[in-house]
């Protein structure tokens, strides 16, 4: 009765509890911030009050104010946690663990409030300390309770047991010293007789091998039993995601798991379990592929499962399905083919997701014979797609299938050119760049191509407007970049210059975005000097002084655009034409002069080629260039190996006496290093032709082109008019094949660079349109293999990576219940002595669970002397390891008859 | 593994957020704006899962609420998805018949059911009765 008026008095004070402050906040709708800083006002007011039931009340509605930083309530949550109250303790933690993280100072105060509730005799007191303590554990946490933590591993309670095991894992995470003397302990959890704390011991495990595989290889036989025996679908999904990540480093485990794994397969009915069993199986799979012949049963298997998930009228089953067919295609790329049908089908699924999936899939699956017609289904697909960012994945994927291992399974560039031109036709596509980019590619790789390419890009250059139309598709407009570039660059293919030229000085370019202007321009000038040539061939001088004054007509435009580089490009190439027509007046030829400004070959250069220039033996970067004048000689060398000369063959003799064979060679390097720069732009064709025959140079195959397609296209180019002539070209092939199969053969080996003959399509014998060499990007000699370190240093599994199996030392026992005086030890004799007092009593207890453990197990491990503990400790587990490797030998090298391993 | 579970209402409202590696608070909010405009522009014939950023998203609706799991990419995703039912199926015996209103009401309470289910970001427990164990245990402390 008594205590009913104290309640009824601690209510009143209350001016409202969560409940009230969650109507209140519903109840405010028009203003709710309003509301809710009075109400914040009203919990600090309540925080300042003596009574712990306020704070905890207050506190408790803290916990609603989610998205409000509560920072400054953190004392006060530690207060209510310190509580001896339940009730009250639950709420501390609970706000504790939803508002601390690392940098909370006033974390530091809970270390001692919280070893306390890990000891308490109430097992719920412990379970809301462990709970909270996951979310806001601290190194310093760590390594202060990391030994409370282990001894309630062994706890009579399973609930507290549990949830000790699992804490551990953040345990390790922020204080990695502490795995090695906890693991052991960990261990003998997964067998434990409670399945929730087994399973949490799964989980942690799990956890950590994932990261570290290795470390954990010994325990597989364990597992193996336990995924054999249990039940429980989480679990057994992460005994299997584990042997997923222990199977790459130890081929054998894999051959023992197919068979569970199958059956599995075959009997389970939780789809998450045959989807986790069919990962793994693919996995294990990869693992095998270099030794196994023999498994194609269950690669089968896999694909018919993943087909009825895919077929299955549940997308999410769906959509996994379709995930773990993209894994399969990696190395069995065969037996998703044959589900084609199936792929395509799913384009046209509602769901995006499940649409892109479906992209990704098809983006393996293409060979040469197919990626016309799957390229054209996704070309109907970019028609009907509406929204623009489903679009503009169609877009990129069919760039990406195309362009995909250099043009791999393009047969004829024709037909890609035209798909790319007909992409320009895209309203709205921010990809207008990747467009630009592959036609520069193609064109400059495939020599073959130009002729088309140049016809291609005049007509998109005359039909401008049609892009630049309206503000929208602005992005396309970079698609104009690479056709200026290329009209320009290889002029020579023209048809009708003097037109392009026209189109491209039209005053409509000036609405374009400036750096394209300014590639007009340059361009412009390249073709002036190809107009030029011809007219002047013509012997009417007159026609080429017309040209000259449309420049000079047109580029003033140019000159006073707000772009810089527009207007410092266009005043260089208009006076430069003045002159041009000065000269041009006095009846002097030009044009072979201003074709000279442009001459030379560009080649492409691999994006990385800058980076893998290996640096010349002797040259020391570092080394001052300029420095003791007493050293001439060197310093008269350096500059040579470095800058090539522009003339190798007019190289007049040095000053410097070196003997003849010291010049040949040295002109031998030169040379291969010319050929290797990607900055060397060759000067004549003459010494081109120098570098074809070196040795190191790619090879330059002779360009055939067949005409058997026709090259000029009216107006834009429909793709789909190649995949019929390219169907009839193929036919066509075949029959002449067959006539003088041999001799063709050897002439496509002769023709074609290795590299693009070793694909998996090379039996299907299609040869490409026109003899199509691909020009590699340049690369220095011997560069490295790229080394990129793709492991993230920041990685906090990182310290994990421990060795379990050795011994433990004694300098790697848990600092226990010295504050601090684990890692500064002051004086010797003060501290060793608290030290060694308290670390023997959970020794002393883990001494004895083991040996109860150890009863029935068969390890000739030495049972522990009670009196030396401590050498026990350290001596027992040497002989563990080797016997759990040589175990682990055993039981991998055995038939499948895992009961004799325990 | 989990990184976080959030409870969201069609309005875009957090009604529960539970971290489960550590994000800061100024980024949370935008977080979560962003993933839950991510689940809820999803048609019901999309599927449930949504990969976002470098994690992904498993979702699932219950009438005006839904609850969004992100995940470690090595997570199956089929079993979060059970385990979000599972979640609900014991909050719908603990209040039965749930609705978002007892989930605003007894935060407290859905927190503790939460953290019996999931700790670390791992899944501890999928037994009802002995999810709830702790919490009657409570409840009849209160009563007492």
């Amino acid at each position: 009765m008594a205590l009913k008026i104290v309640k009824g008095s601690i209510d009143r004070m209350f001016d409202k509890n969560l409940q009230d402050l969650v109507r209140g906040i519903r109840n405010h709708k028009e203003d709710e911030a309003k509301y809710i800083s009075t109400c914040i006002d009203e919990i600090k007011q309540e925080l300042k009050q003596d009574n712990i039931a306020v704070k905890a009340n207050a506190v408790c509605k803290l916990t609603y104010m989610l998205g409000y930083d509560v920072s400054w309530a953190a004392f006060n949550i530690v207060e209510v946690m310190s509580s001896s109250k339940f009730t009250y303790k639950r709420i501390g933690y609970l706000a504790a663990s939803q508002c601390f993280h690392e940098s909370t100072d006033v974390i530091m105060l809970t270390t001692n409030q919280i070893r306390k509730d890990l000891s308490s005799p109430n097992q719920y007191d412990t379970g809301v300390a462990l709970t909270g303590l996951s979310c806001f554990v601290t190194p310093d946490l760590a390594r202060d309770l990391a030994n409370d933590i282990m001894t309630l591993m062994s706890h009579t309670k399973p609930y507290i047991r549990k949830k000790a095991v699992l804490i551990m894992y953040k345990v390790f995470l922020k204080y990695p010293e502490s795995l090695r003397p906890a693991f052991p302990r960990l261990k003998e959890k997964l067998e434990d007789p409670d399945p929730g704390v087994q399973s949490a011991a799964v989980n942690v495990i799990c956890e950590l091998a994932r990261r570290n595989p290795k470390n954990y290889l010994s325990l597989a036989p364990l597992f193996f039993k336990l995924m054999t025996s249990s039940t429980n679908n989480w679990v057994l999904i992460k005994i299997i995601k584990l042997f997923g990540a222990l199977t790459p480093l130890e081929p054998r485990l894999g051959k023992k798991l197919i068979e569970p794994l199958t059956n599995l397969i075959h009997s389970t009915s939780a789809m998450s379990l045959l989807y986790e069993c069919v990962n793994t199986v693919i996995a294990v799979l990869i693992s095998l592929s270099s030794g196994m012949p023999n498994h194609s049963a269950s690669i089968q298997l896999c694909v018919q499962k993943l087909r009825i998930l895919i077929e299955d009228s549940d997308q999410n089953l769906k959509y996994l399905g379709l995930l773990a067919m993209s894994k399969i295609l990696k190395t069995h790329p065969k037996s998703v083919q044959s589900h084609k049908d199936l792929i395509l089908q799913c384009l046209d699924d509602k769901d995006e997701s499940i649409r892109l999936r479906a992209l990704d899939l098809l983006y393996g699956m293409v060979s040469k014979k197919n990626l016309m017609e799957i390229v054209k289904k996704l070309m109907l697909h970019v028609d009907k797609a509406e929204g623009t960012t489903y679009r503009d994945e169609l877009l990129t994927k069919i760039i990406d299938i195309c362009s995909q291992s250099n043009y791999q399974y393009i047969t004829n560039f024709e037909w890609y050119i035209s798909i790319l031109v007909e992409l320009t036709r895209l309203e709205g596509t921010r990809h207008g760049h990747l467009i630009a980019s592959q036609m520069l590619d193609v064109a400059i790789r495939v020599k073959a191509i130009r002729v088309f390419a140049v016809a291609q890009m005049a007509t998109l250059l005359d039909n401008a407007h049609l892009l630049t139309g309206s503000m929208q598709r602005n992005g396309i407009c970079e698609v104009l970049y690479a056709a200026a570039w290329i009209c320009g660059e290889f002029s020579e293919h023209l048809e009708n210059p003097l037109q392009t030229l026209e189109a491209m000085l039209r005053p409509k370019v000036a609405t374009l975005p400036g750096h394209i202007q300014a590639v007009y321009v340059q361009n412009a000038a390249k073709l002036f000097a190809t107009v030029l040539k011809s007219q002047e061939g013509n012997t009417d001088s007159t026609t080429a002084q017309e040209t000259s004054q449309l420049m000079i007509d047109r580029l003033p435009l140019f000159v006073q655009s707000a772009n810089l580089e527009v207007q410092e490009r266009a005043s260089c190439i208009l006076q430069l034409v003045k002159y041009i027509q000065k000269l041009q007046q006095k009846d002097v030829e030009v044009a072979e002069e201003v074709i000279a400004l442009f001459a030379g070959e560009l080649n492409p250069v691999a994006p990385k080629a800058q980076k893998k220039v290996p640096v010349p033996e002797g040259l020391d970067l570092d080394a001052w260039i300029n420095e003791p004048p007493s050293e001439s000689e060197s310093e008269d060398e350096q500059p040579k190996a470095i800058f090539a000369k522009e003339e190798p063959k007019h190289s007049r003799p040095r000053h410097t006496e070196v003997d003849e064979k010291e010049l040949a060679r040295r002109r031998e390097a030169r040379k291969q290093e010319q050929a290797n720069n990607p900055f060397y732009i060759k000067a004549s064709p003459s010494s081109q032709k120098v570098y074809q025959d070196a040795p190191g140079v790619e090879h330059i195959p002779v360009v055939q082109i067949d005409l058997s397609v026709p090259l000029k296209v009216p107006g834009l180019p429909m793709s789909d008019q190649y995949v019929k002539l390219e169907e009839e070209r193929r036919q066509k092939e075949r029959a002449e094949k067959k006539k003088k199969e041999k001799k063709k053969r050897k002439e496509k080996r002769s023709g074609r660079g290795k590299k693009h003959d070793s694909g998996p399509e090379s039996e299907e014998d299609i040869t490409p349109a026109h003899m199509v060499d691909i020009v590699t990007e340049e690369m220095p000699e011997n560069a490295l293999p790229s080394d990129d370190d793709d492991k993230d240093p920041n990685d906090p599994h990182k310290a994990l990576d421990i060795d379990l199996d050795k011994p433990l030392a004694d300098s790697e026992k848990l600092p226990v219940r010295s504050h601090r005086a684990a890692e500064a030890p002051k004086s010797p004799a003060e501290d060793g002595d608290a030290e060694s007092a308290a670390t023997q009593e959970p020794k002393k207890k883990s001494g004895k669970e083991k040996r109860e453990k150890k009863k029935d197990k068969d390890r000739d491990r030495k049972e522990p002397v009670v009196q030396s503990e401590e050498t026990s400790e350290v001596a027992a587990p040497p002989t563990s390891t080797t016997a759990e490797v040589s175990d682990l030998d055993f039981w991998l090298s055995n038939a499948p008859v895992p009961s004799n391993t325990q | 593994m989990i990184k976080f579970m959030l409870m969201v209402n069609r309005q875009g409202q957090t009604r529960l957020s539970r971290y489960y590696q550590s994000v800061e608070l100024s980024r949370r909010a935008a977080l979560e704006a962003d993933v839950v405009r991510c689940c809820l522009s999803r048609k019901k014939d999309q599927c449930s899962f949504v990969e976002y950023k470098d994690f992904k998203l498993v979702y699932r609706q219950y009438a005006a609420l839904y609850i969004v799991v992100g995940v470690t990419d090595t997570e199956n995703e089929l079993s979060i998805y059970e385990l979000v039912h599972n979640f609900v199926e014991v909050l719908d015996k603990y209040f039965s018949r749930v609705s978002e209103l007892d989930i605003m009401f007894n935060l407290d309470r859905v927190h503790i059911i939460l953290d019996e289910m999931i700790q670390n970001g791992h899944i501890v427990e999928t037994n009802k009765s002995r999810i709830l164990a702790p919490l009657t245990a409570l409840d009849k402390m209160a009563d007492g």
